[in-house]
């Protein structure tokens, strides 16, 4: 089973949900930290890294030795990364912008455009008791996260738990992070941010046809607005968090909720008896 | 012109209702809501729509059923798996590279630009405010930024306004390096956690790599003392400006609530309005001494 801890907005409270739903379950989880730019889960997880691997994208870089400056690989790119300028025999590559189509390696007639490499970021691997951490760290200044993340989901196995901390927003890395889901669980709060964030991430996962529930964290901060919408869109509400000062503190130290608080472990596994239900259902 | 940008690499952080309150402060200026991806300040603001307009960009590729003869060329070049065994396309899968189009013995692949977002330009009690919706699952969501920012540029220009103050989108991607490019400061709102500590360093180091200044607070510093210090020593080592502290205050959500900003709400002691105000007067010191 595929679970996916999303939400529009961020600082809900998904890292806090999926570390702790992982930790809670008395199984093997393999964990994802699908917020590659900002990987979190670690630093509460703290496991052991055995596995490090670069992750790179395949970007052109032109032989000139054998361009004739015919412009093919200019004109297929979309994405403007490559530049012929002719009257000067210069080709400008702008690698950043590359999205790894492959449409100018295919294209040129001379085969002149030879694979180089862009570094996207890391992909790690590590252990800490019953969970398998699997995690994506974009490099600084890199934009494209969403090859990452799909590099990250495709180091684990689909057998088993699977848990996935998504980043926030409903666009692309939304998108590469929710695919193939069986289930998602939006956090969100009883704000006005709260409720119009969600909204938009109710939408991405229609998008994807995948089942959700809504988790709503620190629910006796704000109003009932998010119960209510809940109703009027038949989506359950898996749980409610209430705000706690002790939890903040908890989680400002980098402690692990489900060790330092008996309470967390019963709500954690009640989400999770709640999403097996409903997964089961289907 | 300055452009103060706020950043805070952790999502939730407060970004938006310290942007309102600095709405509520800063004179002759225009506003922009660059987290295109999940905008918020609007619900402060209750912006009055002057102009509406569709944002496009890129294309995505369409498979015409009537020429297609499934062939099979198209499947094999698509790097992003966006192509079905039926030959239809997914939409969110394709990311408009082209090379289906390019390829296709029959001309049977049609390639519409792509209709991605919304941007607007309102009126507010506290001045202009560019906003935008990107659609949802949409790509582009730095070109939307880039874009707004322009207008919003733009707009200072004409109206002769001191300033821009931009609320930025959280991580540090796409949409964020969109929004750095060119501004006076960035101020990252962090908080005392362990995240927000991790997710400062990164934010920092992007903003550096693009040559622009940070000046960093911590909101709801009073929840773990500890690390609030430890970032304000972090951001002495490291040369960054250290804009102040704001407590942990329920006025922000209330103010919220409400639709207000935390400058216009009145309630409790005050703690979190005199702290946003220093930070403000901070902020403006800054700007004006660049």
């Amino acid at each position: 089973m595929i679970v996916a801890i999303a939400s529009g907005k961020g600082g809900t409270g998904k890292t806090t949900v999926a570390v702790n739903l992982a930790v809670a379950l008395d199984k093997p989880v393999q964990l994802l930290d699908c917020d590659v730019e900002e990987p979190n889960v670690d630093l509460f997880l703290k496991a052991s890294i055995t596995e490090r691997e670069e992750v790179l994208a395949e970007v052109p870089r032109i032989d000139l030795a054998r361009c004739t400056y015919c412009g093919q690989c200019q004109e297929i790119c979309q994405f403007n990364a490559l530049a012929v300028l002719p009257e000067t025999k210069i080709v400008l590559t702008f690698p950043e912008l590359c999205h790894s189509c492959g449409g100018c390696f295919a294209v040129c007639p001379e085969d002149a455009v030879v694979p180089d490499q862009r570094l996207l970021g890391h992909l790690e691997i590590g252990q800490r008791g019953n969970v398998r951490l699997i995690q994506g760290k974009l490099r600084v200044g890199e934009a494209m996260s969403p090859p990452l993340i799909r590099r990250v989901r495709q180091a684990s196995s689909p057998n088993g738990m699977v848990i996935i901390d998504a980043p926030p927003g409903t666009s692309c890395p939304v998108i590469a992070s929710l695919r193939g889901a069986d289930y998602v669980c939006l956090v969100t709060e009883p704000t006005p941010f709260g409720l119009n964030d969600l909204e938009l991430a109710v939408g991405a996962v229609r998008k994807l046809k995948i089942p959700m529930g809504i988790v709503i964290n620190r629910a006796d901060v704000g109003d009932g607005r998010i119960l209510e919408y809940a109703r009027r869109e038949s989506i359950p509400v898996l749980l409610e968090i209430p705000f706690e000062r002790s939890t903040a503190e908890t989680y400002a130290r980098g402690e692990i909720l489900v060790e330092a608080q008996p309470i967390w472990k019963e709500r954690m596994l009640l989400l999770h008896d709640a999403i097996r239900r409903r997964v089961a259902d289907l | 012109m300055y452009e103060l940008v706020v950043l805070s690499g952790k999502g939730g952080t407060g970004k938006t209702s310290i942007v309102g309150a600095f709405s509520a402060l800063a004179s002759d200026k225009v506003l922009c809501d660059a987290d295109v991806d999940a905008a918020d300040l609007h619900l402060l603001l209750s912006p009055r729509k002057i102009s509406h307009h569709e944002f496009r960009a890129g294309h995505k590729a369409f498979i015409n059923p009537d020429l297609c003869t499934s062939c099979g060329e198209c499947l094999d070049r698509c790097r992003y798996g966006a192509i079905s065994d039926r030959f239809e396309v997914d939409e969110l899968q394709c990311e408009g590279c082209g090379v289906c189009v390019h390829f296709c013995p029959f001309g049977a692949i049609e390639f519409p630009e792509n209709h991605c977002g919304e941007w607007y330009i309102s009126e507010t009690r506290f001045g202009p405010l560019v906003h935008a919706r990107l659609g949802i699952a949409e790509e582009n969501s730095g070109k939307l930024v880039t874009l707004i920012r322009r207008e919003a540029r733009r707009i200072a220009e004409e109206k002769k306004l001191a300033g821009i103050i931009t609320d930025g989108p959280p991580g540090i991607g796409c949409p964020v390096i969109a929004s750095l490019g060119g501004a006076s400061a960035v101020l990252v709102v962090t908080e005392p956690t362990v995240s927000g500590l991790h997710d400062l360093d990164r934010v920092g180091s992007l903003a550096n790599h693009f040559q622009v200044p940070v000046s960093v607070c911590v909101n709801k510093a009073d929840l773990h003392w500890e690390t609030a210090h430890a970032i304000e020593s972090l951001c002495r080592e490291k040369g960054a400006d250290f804009a102040g502290h704001l407590p942990f205050d329920p006025s922000f959500t209330r103010a919220q609530l409400e639709g207000k900003t935390l400058i216009e709400y009145e309630d409790g002691d005050g703690a979190a309005r005199t702290a946003v105000l220093k930070l403000w007067e901070h902020m403006r010191a800054l700007l004006k001494a660049r």
